[in-house]
């Protein structure tokens, strides 16, 4: 435990505050939150809806500066990441997988799992062979000419986890991953999220409030009116 | 995102609701189509003078008279009778003075206009009567002479024009006398000898032979104004055979004279070369100055129909704008996935505005193609009816440069109108645009 904490933890979150409004409207989401996220850890944010976790997600997803507190990203701090090195951060290390799926509906599977590599201008046959490739990891590769409207709830999951993966991402943030999935179809995508932490040892951050699902993770972080109030690492420190 | 990415995934999206695009792509033809037609009508119309004002004269060329002295001339300061002046000459042709009496050139005249400032050369123009024309033994037509400057060109409908330097006697016959003259076409009367009558100054008749080499359009403004074109070999003979008998004083009086200036010569150097030959006593014309007016007319007509061109593509940029508004209302999600990962503003605000500049390109690229294609059938259809009268005339012209400049205004236009709805995408914030629950 002490030679992990000696590392340079891959997410530092130091009394991190938002809020929105102004004046009397002013809404405090995130009321002074620290904790540290290893590489390769696999973590849990639990709350109910509007406990604060879904800001906190933004926050450390860079898709939202906090208010106060400071996040570093790999020991660099983000408030200093403006433009482009910004978007680099965001094309680079990170890879979401949302409750919504948020696919192109009438575009290809490929096409979708292409599009992180798109942005990031990766030559158009690299594209095509990477996404395929991440396609056969999921075992979706006969499913890469399909509209991904034209999927099952699981095939879209697997196909936001490849287009997730495609980057290969230092972090994949996953918002109710399993939200949205029958049980069983949800243990499958569980499984394929884990073993993705395991054996790649890429950061997985889970947002949701289901307690199974928190259960598998290393570490679970409870939030509740936006405040930390149950950290697993320190319980068991 | 590369630029080649971001252009062809704006060509895509333009294509995702298909019925929204295709709309507006109808409402921007619509625009496109009548700019492309009124603007072919302003080259079609513009074209035909300035083929007429080519076969008038070349544009260095200048009619130049002589000033009619202040108080020798028509309309002089003094009133009272005009004192007869010997050295005057019915003045033909074009000029201030049409239709009037201008003071003849002289030889030392036109050494004089040739030693004014910027005159190149001179050359005296011969005017010439002849009594009728004639085919073999077949009718007698009256008809007039006129010779090509240097520069000039004749509209033909067959054969060529009369050879400048050759010796033998050549000319152009004009359309409208080929079947009376009895030939049965413009082809069967080139080659043929056609007599011409003169009558010199002691009333004798005089008949010379001329080869037709060519049969001439007619036109508003034919060189030789509609009778016959003759070269420089038969108009010396005509003019020579003209001037028998005239008393040596009475030799070699022209009524006007052409003379060439630097082709290159800007409008500037062409008021200027005016002012100098005003000081010299001489007046000059150039066949811009006598068809300036009908271009600057037409040109008018043409900025409003334009105009209202104009106003439709406006009417149609506001499709434009509803069409992106809703797209990018649609594409929320997207958008902020795609900013989500790392996507900038920037890139955001291109696709699409690259989008609204792809929707005004079919557009206009459609309507233009259209509206090429209807303006040739319309012009084919009226030269043959309505128009038959002004031969050589599209109404409906089209040049390249033109098309691409309606092609490129109507992208721009389109661009502009992309612009709001762009900024709105570029701006959206991906955490609002992610939001469920």
């Amino acid at each position: 435990m002490m030679l992990v904490t000696m590392k340079t933890p891959i997410i530092r979150v130091k009394d991190v505050h938002k809020s929105y409004g102004r004046g009397p409207n002013r809404f405090d989401a995130l009321k002074g939150v620290t904790f540290d996220i290893n590489e390769g850890e696999s973590i849990a944010i639990i709350g109910k809806s509007g406990s604060g976790k879904s800001t906190l997600m933004h926050v450390l997803a860079l898709l939202d500066a906090p208010t106060s507190g400071s996040l570093e990203l790999e020991g660099v701090e983000t408030s200093t990441l403006h433009g482009k090195s910004l978007n680099q951060a965001r094309n680079k290390t990170f890879g979401f997988v949302f409750q919504q799926f948020f696919l192109t509906a009438n575009s290809s599977v490929l096409e979708n799992v292409m599009l992180p590599m798109k942005i990031a201008g990766v030559k158009r046959s690299e594209r095509k062979q990477r996404a395929l490739a991440a396609l056969e990891q999921l075992d979706m590769a006969d499913k890469a000419g399909n509209k991904a409207v034209n999927l099952s709830g699981g095939q879209k999951q697997r196909s936001v986890i490849a287009r997730a993966l495609v980057n290969n991402p230092r972090i994949i943030f996953a918002d109710e991953p399993t939200g949205n999935l029958d049980t069983a179809t949800g243990a499958v995508v569980e499984d394929i999220l884990f073993n993705l932490n395991r054996e790649h040892g890429i950061t997985l951050i889970v947002v949701t409030h289901d307690e199974e699902l928190a259960a598998r993770c290393d570490r679970r972080l409870y939030i509740r009116d936006g405040l930390l109030v149950n950290d697993t690492t320190e319980v068991a420190a | 995102m590369k630029t080649l990415d971001l252009f062809t995934t704006a060509v895509a999206n333009t294509f995702r609701s298909k019925t929204r695009t295709i709309l507006t792509i109808l409402a921007i033809f619509v625009g496109a189509f009548t700019l492309t037609i009124t603007n072919g009508l302003g080259t079609g119309i513009n074209q035909y003078i300035d083929d007429t004002v080519t076969s008038i004269g070349a544009e260095d060329v200048m009619t130049v008279t002589l000033t009619p002295d202040a108080d020798s001339g028509f309309g002089g300061a003094t009133s009272g009778p005009t004192e007869y002046d010997p050295e005057a000459v019915s003045s033909g042709g074009f000029g201030p003075n049409e239709g009037g009496t201008v003071v003849a050139l002289t030889p030392e005249l036109l050494d004089d206009l040739a030693d004014v400032d910027g005159v190149l050369s001179v050359e005296a123009t011969k005017s010439i009567t002849p009594d009728w024309i004639q085919y073999g033994d077949g009718t007698q037509y009256v008809t007039s002479v006129g010779g090509l400057v240097a520069g000039q060109s004749v509209q033909l409908a067959a054969g060529e024009e009369p050879d400048a330097t050759s010796d033998a006697f050549e000319l152009d016959l004009p359309i409208s006398y080929v079947e009376p003259l009895g030939f049965s076409d413009a082809d069967a009367a080139i080659g043929e000898t056609i007599t011409i009558a003169i009558t010199d100054a002691e009333r004798t008749q005089h008949l010379v032979d001329a080869t037709v080499v060519g049969v001439a359009e007619e036109s508003v403004a034919a060189p030789g104004a509609g009778g016959l074109v003759v070269n420089a070999a038969l108009t010396d003979s005509l003019y020579e055979t003209q001037s028998i008998g005239l008393p040596e004083d009475q030799l070699e009086r022209y009524a006007t004279a052409s003379i060439r200036f630097d082709a290159n010569a800007t409008d500037a150097d062409i008021t200027a070369l005016k002012d100098n030959l005003a000081n010299a006593g001489f007046t000059g014309t150039t066949v811009a100055d006598q068809l300036g007016t009908i271009k600057t007319v037409i040109d008018a007509i043409v900025l409003v129909l334009n105009a209202f061109a104009i106003i439709a593509l406006l009417a149609a940029s506001f499709g434009i704008v509803n069409t992106l508004f809703m797209s990018v209302q649609e594409r929320t999600r997207e958008i902020g996935l795609m900013k989500a990962m790392g996507m900038g503003g920037g890139k955001i605000f291109g696709l699409f505005s690259l989008e609204a500049v792809f929707i005004g390109f079919l557009g206009s690229a459609i309507g233009a193609g259209i509206g090429m294609l209807a303006g040739t059938a319309i012009s084919s259809v009226l030269s043959g009816a309505v128009l038959a009268d002004l031969p050589g005339l599209t109404l409906i012209a089209f040049d390249p440069l033109s098309i691409t400049v309606i092609i490129l205004v109507v992208m721009a236009i389109a661009f502009l109108a992309g612009t709001l709805p762009a900024a709105r995408a570029a701006k959206a914030d991906p955490v609002e645009s992610l939001r469920y629950e």
